[in-house]
Protein backbone atom coordinates (compact mmCIF):
# COMPACT_ATOMS: atom_id res chain seq x y z
CA UNK A 1 0.00 0.00 0.00
CA UNK A 2 0.97 3.61 -0.46
CA UNK A 3 0.92 6.34 2.20
CA UNK A 4 -0.12 9.90 1.37
CA UNK A 5 0.14 12.94 3.63
CA UNK A 6 -1.71 16.25 3.42
CA UNK A 7 0.45 18.95 4.98
CA UNK A 8 -2.37 21.51 4.77
CA UNK A 9 -4.64 19.31 6.88
CA UNK A 10 -1.84 18.41 9.31
CA UNK A 11 -2.28 19.79 12.84
CA UNK A 12 1.21 18.76 14.06
CA UNK A 13 0.01 16.47 16.84
CA UNK A 14 2.95 14.14 16.18
CA UNK A 15 1.01 10.87 16.39
CA UNK A 16 2.50 9.55 13.13
CA UNK A 17 6.09 10.30 14.18
CA UNK A 18 5.42 8.71 17.57
CA UNK A 19 3.80 5.59 16.12
CA UNK A 20 5.84 4.93 12.98
CA UNK A 21 9.11 6.90 13.22
CA UNK A 22 10.64 4.92 10.34
CA UNK A 23 8.15 6.42 7.88
CA UNK A 24 7.14 9.74 9.46
CA UNK A 25 9.01 12.74 10.81
CA UNK A 26 7.97 16.29 11.68
CA UNK A 27 9.06 19.60 10.19
CA UNK A 28 11.47 21.37 12.54
CA UNK A 29 9.73 24.73 12.12
CA UNK A 30 6.09 23.90 12.65
CA UNK A 31 5.93 20.19 13.42
CA UNK A 32 4.00 19.32 10.27
CA UNK A 33 4.25 15.80 8.88
CA UNK A 34 7.22 14.87 6.72
CA UNK A 35 6.84 11.57 4.89
CA UNK A 36 10.11 9.61 4.87
CA UNK A 37 8.83 6.43 3.22
CA UNK A 38 5.64 6.22 1.18
CA UNK A 39 5.59 2.46 0.67
CA UNK A 40 4.35 -0.09 3.19
CA UNK A 41 3.32 -3.70 3.01
CA UNK A 42 -0.48 -4.10 2.96
CA UNK A 43 -1.80 -4.04 6.49
CA UNK A 44 1.52 -2.91 7.99
CA UNK A 45 0.52 -2.35 11.64
CA UNK A 46 2.60 0.79 12.25
CA UNK A 47 1.52 2.60 9.09
CA UNK A 48 -2.08 1.57 9.69
CA UNK A 49 -1.95 2.85 13.27
CA UNK A 50 -0.33 6.12 12.13
CA UNK A 51 -3.22 6.74 9.73
CA UNK A 52 -5.84 5.75 12.31
CA UNK A 53 -4.37 7.88 15.06
CA UNK A 54 -3.92 11.03 12.96
CA UNK A 55 -6.40 13.48 14.51
CA UNK A 56 -6.86 15.58 11.37
CA UNK A 57 -7.03 12.95 8.62
CA UNK A 58 -3.72 14.12 7.17
CA UNK A 59 -2.33 10.58 6.82
CA UNK A 60 -4.17 8.30 4.39
CA UNK A 61 -3.51 4.84 2.97
CA UNK A 62 -4.09 3.89 -0.67
CA UNK A 63 -4.14 0.57 -2.50
CA UNK B 1 -38.81 16.41 16.51
CA UNK B 2 -38.90 14.82 19.92
CA UNK B 3 -41.03 16.23 22.69
CA UNK B 4 -39.10 18.30 25.19
CA UNK B 5 -40.13 16.01 28.05
CA UNK B 6 -38.36 13.08 26.35
CA UNK B 7 -35.08 14.95 26.25
CA UNK B 8 -33.02 14.66 29.46
CA UNK B 9 -31.73 17.82 31.12
CA UNK B 10 -27.97 18.12 31.04
CA UNK B 11 -25.03 15.74 31.03
CA UNK B 12 -24.64 13.70 34.25
CA UNK B 13 -21.38 14.84 35.85
CA UNK B 14 -21.57 14.00 39.56
CA UNK B 15 -19.44 10.92 40.13
CA UNK B 16 -20.39 8.08 42.46
CA UNK B 17 -16.85 6.68 42.58
CA UNK B 18 -13.32 8.06 42.38
CA UNK B 19 -12.30 6.85 38.94
CA UNK B 20 -15.44 6.18 36.97
CA UNK B 21 -17.58 8.70 35.08
CA UNK B 22 -21.12 8.91 36.51
CA UNK B 23 -23.19 5.75 35.96
CA UNK B 24 -25.94 7.92 34.49
CA UNK B 25 -23.59 9.16 31.78
CA UNK B 26 -22.40 5.68 30.84
CA UNK B 27 -26.04 4.53 30.62
CA UNK B 28 -26.58 7.15 27.94
CA UNK B 29 -24.10 5.26 25.73
CA UNK B 30 -26.97 3.05 24.60
CA UNK B 31 -27.59 6.02 22.33
CA UNK B 32 -24.07 7.22 21.47
CA UNK B 33 -25.43 10.46 20.10
CA UNK B 34 -28.50 12.01 21.64
CA UNK B 35 -30.26 15.25 22.30
CA UNK B 36 -30.07 16.83 25.75
CA UNK B 37 -31.34 20.07 27.19
CA UNK B 38 -28.73 22.62 28.11
CA UNK B 39 -28.47 24.92 31.11
CA UNK B 40 -29.63 27.43 32.04
CA UNK B 41 -32.66 27.73 29.75
CA UNK B 42 -33.38 24.17 28.61
CA UNK B 43 -32.51 24.76 24.97
CA UNK B 44 -31.91 21.50 23.10
CA UNK B 45 -28.50 20.48 21.84
CA UNK B 46 -26.41 17.34 21.44
CA UNK B 47 -24.37 14.97 23.58
CA UNK B 48 -21.97 12.44 22.06
CA UNK B 49 -20.82 9.59 24.31
CA UNK B 50 -19.71 6.96 21.77
CA UNK B 51 -16.08 6.69 20.67
CA UNK B 52 -16.58 6.50 16.90
CA UNK B 53 -19.18 9.28 16.74
CA UNK B 54 -17.13 11.53 19.01
CA UNK B 55 -14.16 11.14 16.67
CA UNK B 56 -16.27 11.93 13.63
CA UNK B 57 -17.68 15.10 15.18
CA UNK B 58 -14.32 16.40 16.39
CA UNK B 59 -12.70 15.74 13.00
CA UNK B 60 -15.52 17.49 11.09
CA UNK B 61 -14.81 21.15 10.15
CA UNK B 62 -18.52 21.99 10.42
CA UNK B 63 -18.25 21.67 14.22
CA UNK B 64 -16.30 24.68 15.44
CA UNK B 65 -15.05 26.47 18.55
CA UNK B 66 -14.80 30.00 17.14
CA UNK B 67 -18.42 30.86 18.01
CA UNK B 68 -19.88 32.01 21.29
CA UNK B 69 -20.84 29.20 23.70
CA UNK B 70 -23.78 30.36 25.78
CA UNK B 71 -25.46 27.13 26.92
CA UNK B 72 -23.82 24.61 29.22
CA UNK B 73 -24.34 20.81 29.46
CA UNK B 74 -23.88 21.10 33.21
CA UNK B 75 -25.45 23.22 35.90
CA UNK B 76 -22.08 24.77 36.77
CA UNK B 77 -21.17 26.56 33.52
CA UNK B 78 -18.70 24.55 31.44
CA UNK B 79 -15.23 26.04 31.03
CA UNK B 80 -15.94 26.48 27.30
CA UNK B 81 -18.83 28.76 28.27
CA UNK B 82 -16.82 30.90 30.69
CA UNK B 83 -13.78 31.33 28.42
CA UNK B 84 -16.02 31.93 25.41
CA UNK B 85 -17.47 34.98 27.13
CA UNK B 86 -14.08 36.67 27.08
CA UNK B 87 -11.71 34.85 24.70
CA UNK B 88 -8.22 36.38 25.02
CA UNK B 89 -6.44 37.30 21.76
CA UNK B 90 -4.20 34.45 20.62
CA UNK B 91 -6.12 31.83 22.66
CA UNK B 92 -6.24 29.53 19.65
CA UNK B 93 -8.38 26.77 21.16
CA UNK B 94 -11.29 29.15 20.56
CA UNK B 95 -10.36 30.07 16.97
CA UNK B 96 -11.23 28.31 13.72
CA UNK B 97 -9.03 28.06 10.63
CA UNK B 98 -7.31 29.98 9.17
CA UNK B 99 -6.58 31.97 12.36
CA UNK B 100 -6.28 28.82 14.44
CA UNK B 101 -3.84 27.32 11.96
CA UNK B 102 -1.68 30.46 11.82
CA UNK B 103 -1.33 30.67 15.62
CA UNK B 104 -1.00 26.96 16.37
CA UNK B 105 1.81 26.55 13.85
CA UNK B 106 3.79 29.21 15.69
CA UNK B 107 4.28 26.79 18.59
CA UNK B 108 4.00 23.27 17.19
CA UNK B 109 7.68 23.20 16.18
CA UNK B 110 8.79 23.10 19.82
CA UNK B 111 6.46 20.22 20.78
CA UNK B 112 7.52 17.64 18.18
CA UNK B 113 8.31 14.07 19.15
CA UNK B 114 11.98 14.73 18.38
CA UNK B 115 12.18 17.91 20.47
CA UNK B 116 10.50 16.11 23.36
CA UNK B 117 13.05 13.30 23.08
CA UNK B 118 15.81 15.92 23.40
CA UNK B 119 14.06 17.35 26.46
CA UNK B 120 13.98 13.98 28.28
CA UNK B 121 17.25 14.45 30.26
CA UNK B 122 16.02 17.82 31.53
CA UNK B 123 12.63 16.38 32.50
CA UNK B 124 14.42 13.50 34.25
CA UNK B 125 16.59 15.95 36.22
CA UNK B 126 13.52 17.92 37.34
CA UNK B 127 11.72 14.71 38.32
CA UNK B 128 14.77 13.60 40.37
CA UNK B 129 14.86 16.96 42.16
CA UNK B 130 11.18 16.75 43.05
CA UNK B 131 11.48 13.14 44.28
CA UNK B 132 14.33 14.33 46.54
CA UNK B 133 12.09 17.16 47.77
CA UNK B 134 9.26 14.71 48.47
CA UNK B 135 11.58 12.47 50.48
CA UNK B 136 13.01 15.47 52.33
CA UNK B 137 9.49 16.56 53.29
CA UNK B 138 9.13 13.22 55.06
CA UNK B 139 6.27 10.76 55.50
CA UNK B 140 2.90 12.49 55.33
CA UNK B 141 4.14 14.81 52.56
CA UNK B 142 1.60 15.98 49.98
CA UNK B 143 2.54 14.42 46.64
CA UNK B 144 0.58 17.10 44.76
CA UNK B 145 2.54 19.94 46.30
CA UNK B 146 5.98 18.33 46.29
CA UNK B 147 5.88 16.41 43.03
CA UNK B 148 2.82 16.36 40.76
CA UNK B 149 2.35 20.13 40.50
CA UNK B 150 6.00 21.33 40.41
CA UNK B 151 7.24 18.84 37.78
CA UNK B 152 5.08 20.06 34.86
CA UNK B 153 5.14 23.66 36.18
CA UNK B 154 8.95 23.73 36.16
CA UNK B 155 9.09 22.16 32.70
CA UNK B 156 6.57 24.53 31.07
CA UNK B 157 8.12 27.56 32.83
CA UNK B 158 11.51 26.64 31.40
CA UNK B 159 10.11 26.02 27.92
CA UNK B 160 8.15 29.28 27.87
CA UNK B 161 10.68 31.34 29.79
CA UNK B 162 8.29 32.22 32.63
CA UNK B 163 10.18 32.87 35.90
CA UNK B 164 9.35 29.96 38.21
CA UNK B 165 9.39 32.44 41.10
CA UNK B 166 6.06 33.79 39.75
CA UNK B 167 4.42 30.37 40.00
CA UNK B 168 2.33 31.03 43.12
CA UNK B 169 0.35 33.77 41.37
CA UNK B 170 -0.11 31.92 38.09
CA UNK B 171 -0.94 28.62 39.74
CA UNK B 172 -3.59 30.33 41.86
CA UNK B 173 -5.06 32.16 38.88
CA UNK B 174 -5.07 29.14 36.60
CA UNK B 175 -6.67 26.99 39.31
CA UNK B 176 -9.30 29.70 39.85
CA UNK B 177 -10.11 30.07 36.16
CA UNK B 178 -10.79 26.32 35.98
CA UNK B 179 -12.77 26.14 39.23
CA UNK B 180 -16.32 25.42 38.09
CA UNK B 181 -17.78 26.25 41.52
CA UNK B 182 -16.77 29.89 41.01
CA UNK B 183 -18.93 32.30 39.02
CA UNK B 184 -18.14 32.91 35.36
CA UNK B 185 -17.26 36.49 36.28
CA UNK B 186 -14.76 35.43 38.96
CA UNK B 187 -13.21 32.80 36.70
CA UNK B 188 -12.71 35.35 33.97
CA UNK B 189 -11.20 37.85 36.42
CA UNK B 190 -8.52 35.26 37.19
CA UNK B 191 -7.95 34.62 33.49
CA UNK B 192 -7.60 38.37 32.88
CA UNK B 193 -5.02 38.64 35.67
CA UNK B 194 -2.99 35.84 34.16
CA UNK B 195 -3.26 37.45 30.75
CA UNK B 196 -2.12 40.79 32.22
CA UNK B 197 0.90 39.08 33.76
CA UNK B 198 1.91 37.64 30.38
CA UNK B 199 1.29 41.00 28.67
CA UNK B 200 3.99 42.47 30.91
CA UNK B 201 6.32 39.55 30.31
CA UNK B 202 6.24 39.66 26.48
CA UNK B 203 7.95 43.07 25.97
CA UNK B 204 10.40 42.17 28.73
CA UNK B 205 11.32 39.05 26.76
CA UNK B 206 11.84 41.10 23.62
CA UNK B 207 14.12 43.51 25.48
CA UNK B 208 16.07 40.73 27.17
CA UNK B 209 15.55 37.52 25.20
CA UNK B 210 16.37 34.08 26.54
CA UNK B 211 16.54 30.62 25.01
CA UNK B 212 12.80 30.07 25.35
CA UNK B 213 9.54 30.06 23.41
CA UNK B 214 8.15 33.39 24.64
CA UNK B 215 11.36 35.13 23.51
CA UNK B 216 10.98 33.59 20.05
CA UNK B 217 7.30 34.57 19.82
CA UNK B 218 7.98 38.08 21.19
CA UNK B 219 10.47 38.65 18.36
CA UNK B 220 8.07 37.35 15.66
CA UNK B 221 6.94 40.30 13.50
CA UNK B 222 3.79 38.38 12.50
CA UNK B 223 2.50 38.26 16.09
CA UNK B 224 1.05 41.09 18.13
CA UNK B 225 2.01 41.12 21.79
CA UNK B 226 -1.61 40.44 22.79
CA UNK B 227 -1.60 37.30 20.63
CA UNK B 228 1.69 36.13 22.11
CA UNK B 229 0.27 36.63 25.60
CA UNK B 230 -2.82 34.59 24.68
CA UNK B 231 -0.73 31.79 23.16
CA UNK B 232 1.40 31.82 26.32
CA UNK B 233 -1.75 31.68 28.44
CA UNK B 234 -2.99 28.48 26.78
CA UNK B 235 0.37 26.78 27.07
CA UNK B 236 0.96 27.84 30.66
CA UNK B 237 -2.46 26.77 31.94
CA UNK B 238 -2.83 23.62 29.84
CA UNK B 239 0.85 22.82 30.32
CA UNK B 240 0.72 22.27 34.02
CA UNK B 241 -2.88 21.73 35.20
CA UNK B 242 -3.55 18.65 33.11
CA UNK B 243 -0.28 16.79 33.58
CA UNK B 244 -0.16 17.68 37.29
CA UNK B 245 -3.54 16.08 37.79
CA UNK B 246 -2.66 13.04 35.72
CA UNK B 247 0.49 12.52 37.80
CA UNK B 248 -1.32 12.77 41.13
CA UNK B 249 -4.52 10.94 40.18
CA UNK B 250 -2.51 8.32 38.26
CA UNK B 251 -0.37 7.69 41.34
CA UNK B 252 -3.52 7.34 43.47
CA UNK B 253 -5.10 4.95 40.97
CA UNK B 254 -1.98 2.78 40.75
CA UNK B 255 -1.69 2.63 44.56
CA UNK B 256 -5.28 1.39 44.62
CA UNK B 257 -4.55 -1.20 41.90
CA UNK B 258 -1.52 -2.96 43.42
CA UNK B 259 -1.68 -5.83 40.92
CA UNK B 260 -1.23 -3.38 38.05
CA UNK B 261 1.59 -1.62 39.87
CA UNK B 262 3.32 -4.97 40.45
CA UNK B 263 3.25 -5.65 36.70
CA UNK B 264 5.01 -2.31 36.13
CA UNK B 265 7.60 -3.08 38.80
CA UNK B 266 8.33 -6.40 37.08
CA UNK B 267 8.48 -4.90 33.60
CA UNK B 268 9.21 -1.15 33.41
CA UNK B 269 9.03 -1.40 29.60
CA UNK B 270 5.25 -1.37 30.11
CA UNK B 271 5.27 2.28 31.26
CA UNK B 272 4.55 3.89 27.85
CA UNK B 273 1.49 1.65 27.39
CA UNK B 274 0.50 2.23 31.02
CA UNK B 275 0.56 5.99 30.48
CA UNK B 276 -1.85 5.62 27.54
CA UNK B 277 -4.10 3.43 29.65
CA UNK B 278 -4.05 5.88 32.56
CA UNK B 279 -4.93 8.69 30.13
CA UNK B 280 -7.87 6.63 28.86
CA UNK B 281 -9.04 5.34 32.22
CA UNK B 282 -8.79 8.65 34.11
CA UNK B 283 -9.68 11.20 31.35
CA UNK B 284 -9.08 14.23 33.57
CA UNK B 285 -10.87 16.56 31.08
CA UNK B 286 -13.93 15.02 32.71
CA UNK B 287 -16.63 17.37 31.45
CA UNK B 288 -15.81 16.82 27.81
CA UNK B 289 -15.25 19.40 25.10
CA UNK B 290 -17.81 21.49 23.26
CA UNK B 291 -18.42 22.48 19.65
CA UNK B 292 -20.98 24.64 17.85
CA UNK B 293 -22.58 23.57 14.58
CA UNK B 294 -21.34 26.10 12.02
CA UNK B 295 -23.58 24.95 9.15
CA UNK B 296 -26.35 22.36 8.91
CA UNK B 297 -24.83 18.91 8.91
CA UNK B 298 -25.93 15.27 8.83
CA UNK B 299 -24.08 12.48 10.61
CA UNK B 300 -25.47 8.95 10.86
CA UNK B 301 -28.86 10.19 9.72
CA UNK B 302 -29.06 12.80 12.49
CA UNK B 303 -29.58 16.40 11.47
CA UNK B 304 -27.49 19.05 13.21
CA UNK B 305 -28.69 22.60 12.72
CA UNK B 306 -26.45 25.65 12.54
CA UNK B 307 -25.97 27.24 15.96
CA UNK B 308 -26.68 24.13 18.02
CA UNK B 309 -24.34 23.26 20.89
CA UNK B 310 -22.63 19.86 20.92
CA UNK B 311 -20.85 18.31 23.90
CA UNK B 312 -18.42 15.49 23.21
CA UNK B 313 -18.04 13.51 26.43
CA UNK B 314 -14.42 12.35 26.14
CA UNK B 315 -14.75 10.73 29.56
CA UNK B 316 -17.53 8.49 28.20
CA UNK B 317 -15.97 7.86 24.77
CA UNK B 318 -12.92 6.47 26.55
CA UNK B 319 -15.18 3.96 28.33
CA UNK B 320 -17.03 2.87 25.18
CA UNK B 321 -17.43 -0.95 25.31
CA UNK B 322 -17.58 -0.94 21.51
CA UNK B 323 -13.98 0.31 21.45
CA UNK B 324 -12.46 -1.19 24.62
CA UNK B 325 -13.14 -4.56 26.23
CA UNK B 326 -14.01 -4.26 29.92
CA UNK B 327 -13.62 -0.48 29.66
CA UNK B 328 -14.11 -0.02 33.41
CA UNK B 329 -10.96 -2.00 34.21
CA UNK B 330 -7.56 -0.35 34.56
CA UNK B 331 -5.33 -2.69 32.56
CA UNK B 332 -1.80 -1.41 31.92
CA UNK B 333 -1.19 -4.17 29.39
CA UNK B 334 -4.08 -3.32 27.10
CA UNK B 335 -3.65 -1.41 23.85
CA UNK B 336 -5.30 1.90 24.81
CA UNK B 337 -4.20 3.65 21.61
CA UNK B 338 -6.86 5.75 20.00
CA UNK B 339 -8.12 7.05 23.34
CA UNK B 340 -9.55 10.55 23.31
CA UNK B 341 -7.98 11.97 26.49
CA UNK B 342 -6.20 14.61 24.36
CA UNK B 343 -9.29 15.22 22.25
CA UNK B 344 -9.38 14.68 18.50
CA UNK B 345 -9.39 16.78 15.34
CA UNK B 346 -7.39 19.91 14.66
CA UNK B 347 -7.59 21.08 18.28
CA UNK B 348 -6.09 17.86 19.66
CA UNK B 349 -3.73 18.74 22.53
CA UNK B 350 -0.69 20.60 21.23
CA UNK B 351 1.42 19.55 24.22
CA UNK B 352 0.53 15.86 24.23
CA UNK B 353 4.03 14.63 23.38
CA UNK B 354 5.41 16.69 26.27
CA UNK B 355 2.74 15.28 28.57
CA UNK B 356 3.69 11.72 27.55
CA UNK B 357 7.36 12.34 28.31
CA UNK B 358 6.55 13.94 31.69
CA UNK B 359 4.28 11.05 32.69
CA UNK B 360 6.52 8.23 31.46
CA UNK B 361 9.53 9.63 33.28
CA UNK B 362 7.58 10.95 36.26
CA UNK B 363 5.73 7.72 37.11
CA UNK B 364 8.63 5.38 36.33
CA UNK B 365 11.13 7.31 38.44
CA UNK B 366 8.70 7.90 41.32
CA UNK B 367 7.82 4.23 41.75
CA UNK B 368 11.42 3.17 41.22
CA UNK B 369 12.81 5.64 43.80
CA UNK B 370 10.02 5.06 46.32
CA UNK B 371 8.98 1.43 45.75
CA UNK B 372 7.03 1.21 48.99
CA UNK B 373 5.05 4.40 48.37
CA UNK B 374 1.59 4.30 49.99
CA UNK B 375 -1.22 6.59 51.06
CA UNK B 376 -0.79 8.23 54.46
CA UNK B 377 -4.56 8.48 55.00
CA UNK B 378 -7.51 6.22 54.12
CA UNK B 379 -8.41 6.62 50.42
CA UNK B 380 -11.87 7.98 51.19
CA UNK B 381 -10.25 10.96 52.93
CA UNK B 382 -8.47 12.13 49.75
CA UNK B 383 -10.26 15.29 48.54
CA UNK B 384 -11.29 14.81 44.89
CA UNK B 385 -11.41 17.68 42.38
CA UNK B 386 -15.06 17.09 41.48
CA UNK B 387 -15.90 20.73 40.76
CA UNK B 388 -12.76 21.50 38.78
CA UNK B 389 -12.60 21.50 34.96
CA UNK B 390 -9.60 19.19 35.28
CA UNK B 391 -10.31 16.20 37.52
CA UNK B 392 -7.80 14.89 40.04
CA UNK B 393 -7.01 15.18 43.73
CA UNK B 394 -6.52 18.38 45.72
CA UNK B 395 -3.94 16.73 47.97
CA UNK B 396 -2.41 13.26 48.21
CA UNK B 397 -0.65 12.63 51.54
CA UNK B 398 1.80 9.76 51.11
CA UNK B 399 4.33 7.83 53.20
CA UNK B 400 6.86 5.07 52.59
Amino acid sequence: MRIAVDREACTSAGMCALTDPARFDQDEDDGRVVLLEAEARDGDPDATAAAELCPSGAVTLHW
Amino acid sequence: MSHTEDVPFGMPYRRETRYDPPAGLLQLQEQPLRRIRYYPDGVEGWLATGHALSRRILADPRFVTGERFVHSPTELPHVFVSISEQVPPGFFLFFDPPEHTRLRRKVTGVFTVKRMKELEPRVAAIVDERIAALKAAGPGADLVREFALPVPALVICEMLGVPYADRDAFQRNSADMLDLARSVEDRNKSMAELFGYLMQLVPAKRADPGDDLLSVLAADPELHDVETAGVGLILLVAGHETTANMLALGTFALLEHPGQLARLHDDPALWPAAVEELLRYLTVAHNGVMRIVKEDAEIDGRHFRAGEHVTVALQAANRDPGKYERPGDLDVERDAQGHMAFGHGLHQCVGQQLARVEMRIGFAKLFEAVPDLRLAVPPEEIPMRSDMAVYGVHTLPVEW
